[in-house]
């Protein structure tokens, strides 16, 4: 029988941990299979950060390094100073670049750093158990919103891609999403991109993939992906931020 | 009440909701998340009139509790690790500005290499920052610590904020018997907050955290320091206190089988208990064996380690942190309290349990043994491969 697919050569042979369902190990397929494809393995470093993604370190075949908790900007900027040919990127959930990391990727952005940000956002700190995120959206159950995200007490979500695309230094900020083939193809697309402008120095890229915690969620695999379409794309459009040779043209 | 079958950080969030603070911050880290995540739940049900503030990361939880606190809020958080070093910076402003913000910290070793586990080394890298330190044996102490943090730290001659430490997972998830206290026994044991210069008082209008130069810098410490020496009185008031509404009785430095012991152990948190298991086994050997531990860490309580070391022959320290390039930091404190005794005791240093790994009856039976064999060494990593 002929053999039509394999796994990417930029992943390791280890089974990912994440639950079933979870959208984190399409997200590492589609960096690794960009990897392959550009011929970037052996020229990529990657910067885990803190999450449930803490143990990409283990599944990526590149570099890697393990930051802290929402550092990782900082950490892939030290990275790719020393080493401007390098690709670099991040790979941080939502509580890592959008909570505790804000400042860190903002000034990346602004600075205009040539690295690419995979942001995964879960709504939600997923590794924790299920805690209030700053993208958690108005009403969603949460461990510390146990009745709904009351936006009167806990703010309004943020949405990065809009607030980053303001920023002179960014060159790609897209918003893709990880629950059917066609915006699956869209995600890998966009990821190709931000890592070959990052490959041609146009500043820093980002792609947010608009992911599941069926598990904190407390949604089935398919129920998740469905409240994934039903509630985050509505607030969080998929689409192209900011495309710096639109711009230009 | 009745007792209840519950784990340390329900029972320190149980001690909250009893309290009913004005102001609650905090930002989820393994293994404190339970306590906030149980005290949502109670605000979210109407149970406390805490304003809750799920805010993007422990140095904010900490500058904004620092604030209301100095706004006369009476204020909690809680956190451990690596949450606890992105306070740092906050750490000894908090105390500076006399806020007594009442902290749970669920001891976790620090990055780096990150590691999610059990040990000191939080705790003991921010023990010189002015906060009052205690630490917990059980559920049952993890809890009442709770109970008395307040009024250790909002007492005037005190003023400074105070850390309760349990250690992770061990009493954070583990689940033990406890018997809790009535709320209303709570509530007037605790009192009201009286903070003595707080912010928006329109007639008395003042200016918190301003700048010191050397001449005011140096007095400022020094209060402080007399502050923190107070919290010995206070601190033993409160336990007293304590006693007649709970009947348990706490001492700053709790003796096991000390009073004809010849050889003992000083050990804080969870691994106290452990040690007391291996002192009976010794005892029921003939061994004159016995263990110690300072409940009260900050202030160190110097008289009270000195009178329960004088006479021994010698003493071990367990410190639960990695210490490079100098002795643990409980040792360094211990033999401070040995400094000026004729005939002091031997002291003798090891490290254990880092990063989670077990310490069991057995390891602390060897220290024991080696002591009573005279073989022990002046600092010994425990259980390292080689
Ligand atoms: C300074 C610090 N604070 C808190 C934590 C605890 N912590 C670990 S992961 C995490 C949230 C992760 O959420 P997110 O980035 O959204 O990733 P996910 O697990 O959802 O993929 C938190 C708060 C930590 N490790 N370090
Ligand atoms: S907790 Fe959520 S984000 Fe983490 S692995 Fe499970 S499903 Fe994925
Ligand atoms: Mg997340």
């Amino acid at each position: 029988m002929a053999k039509i697919t394999s796994k990417p050569h930029a992943l390791t042979d280890k089974p990912f941990h994440y639950c079933p369902g979870c959208t984190h190990g399409i997200a590492h397929r589609l960096v690794a299979e960009v990897i392959d494809e550009l011929g970037m393995e052996d020229r990529a470093v990657g910067i885990a950060s803190v999450g449930c993604s803490v143990f990409t370190y283990e599944y990526f075949s590149c570099d890697m390094v393990q930051a802290p908790h929402g550092r990782a900007p900082a950490v892939g900027t030290g990275v790719k100073r020393a080493r401007p040919d390098n690709i670099v990127f991040t790979y941080q959930g939502d509580g890592d670049l959008a909570a505790i990391g804000t400042a860190e990727t903002v000034h990346a952005a602004a600075r205009g750093e040539n690295i690419t940000a995979i942001f995964i956002n879960n709504t939600i700190y997923g590794m924790t158990g299920g805690q209030m995120a700053p993208t958690t959206l108005p009403g969603q159950m949460t461990q510390t919103t146990p009745y709904g995200r009351d936006v009167k007490e806990a703010g309004n979500p943020l949405r990065v891609c809009e607030m980053l695309a303001t920023i002179e230094g960014t060159a790609l900020i897209q918003r893709a999403a990880l629950d059917s083939v066609k915006h699956v193809n869209e995600a890998k697309k966009a990821i190709k991109k931000a890592f070959e402008y990052q490959d041609e120095k146009l500043g820093f890229t980002m792609v947010e993939l608009l992911s599941t915690c069926p598990t904190n969620w407390g949604l089935s695999t398919e129920d998740s992906l469905q409240w994934l379409r039903d509630k985050m794309i509505p607030y969080y459009p998929l689409g192209v931020y900011k495309d710096i040779k639109e711009v230009r043209r | 009440m009745a007792d209840l079958a519950i784990n340390g950080d329900s029972a320190i969030a149980l001690a909250w909701k009893q309290i009913d603070p004005d102001v609650c911050a905090a930002y989820p880290i393994t293994p404190q998340t339970i306590i906030v995540e149980r005290f949502s739940d109670y605000v979210a049900d109407g149970e406390v009139n805490t304003n809750f503030v799920c805010v993007e990361s422990e140095h904010s939880a900490l500058t904004l509790c620092t604030a209301s606190s100095s706004a006369g809020a009476r204020t909690f958080t809680a956190t451990a690790s690596q949450g606890l070093a992105y306070m740092w910076e906050m750490l000894p402003i908090t105390s500076a500005m006399r806020t007594p913000v009442v902290m749970a910290v669920a001891n976790r070793a620090l990055s780096g290499p990150i590691n999610i586990n059990n040990d000191h080394s939080d705790a003991m890298a921010a023990r010189d920052c002015g906060w009052v330190m205690i630490f917990a044996e059980n559920v049952q102490e993890a809890y009442d610590n709770a109970v008395m943090a307040p009024r250790i730290a909002e007492h005037h001659d005190v003023q400074l904020p105070i850390m309760t430490n349990i250690d992770g997972f061990i009493l954070t998830h583990a689940v033990e018997r406890m018997t809790p206290l009535d709320s209303k026994d709570v509530k007037s044991f605790v009192g009201d907050f009286k903070p003595l210069y707080p912010l928006l008082d329109w007639k008395n209008p003042v200016t918190h955290g301003v700048m010191d130069g050397p001449e005011y810098y140096y007095k400022h410490k020094y209060q402080m320091v007399e502050a923190m020496e107070n919290a010995i009185k206070v601190t033993e008031k409160v336990f007293k206190d304590f006693k007649k509404i709970s009947g348990r009785e706490y001492r700053l430095v709790e003796e096991y089988m000390c009073d004809d012991a010849e050889f003992v152990a000083v050990v804080l948190g969870s691994s106290y208990g452990t040690m007391k298991a291996v002192v009976d086994e010794l005892r029921a050997e003939g061994k004159k064996v016995g263990a110690i531990m300072p409940r009260l860490y900050r202030p160190w309580p110097d008289k009270h380690m000195t009178a329960a070391l004088k006479g021994k022959k010698a003493v071990a320290v367990l410190d639960k942190h990695a210490p490079i390039g100098a002795y643990g930091a409980l040792y360094a404190d211990v033999c401070t309290s040995l400094i000026d005794m004729k005939d002091a005791p031997a002291a003798y240093n090891y490290i254990y349990g880092l990063g989670g790994k077990d310490a069991t009856a057995k390891d602390f039976r060897t220290i024991f043994e080696d002591m009573l064999a005279g073989k022990a060494a002046k600092y010994t990593f425990m259980g390292v491969d080689e």
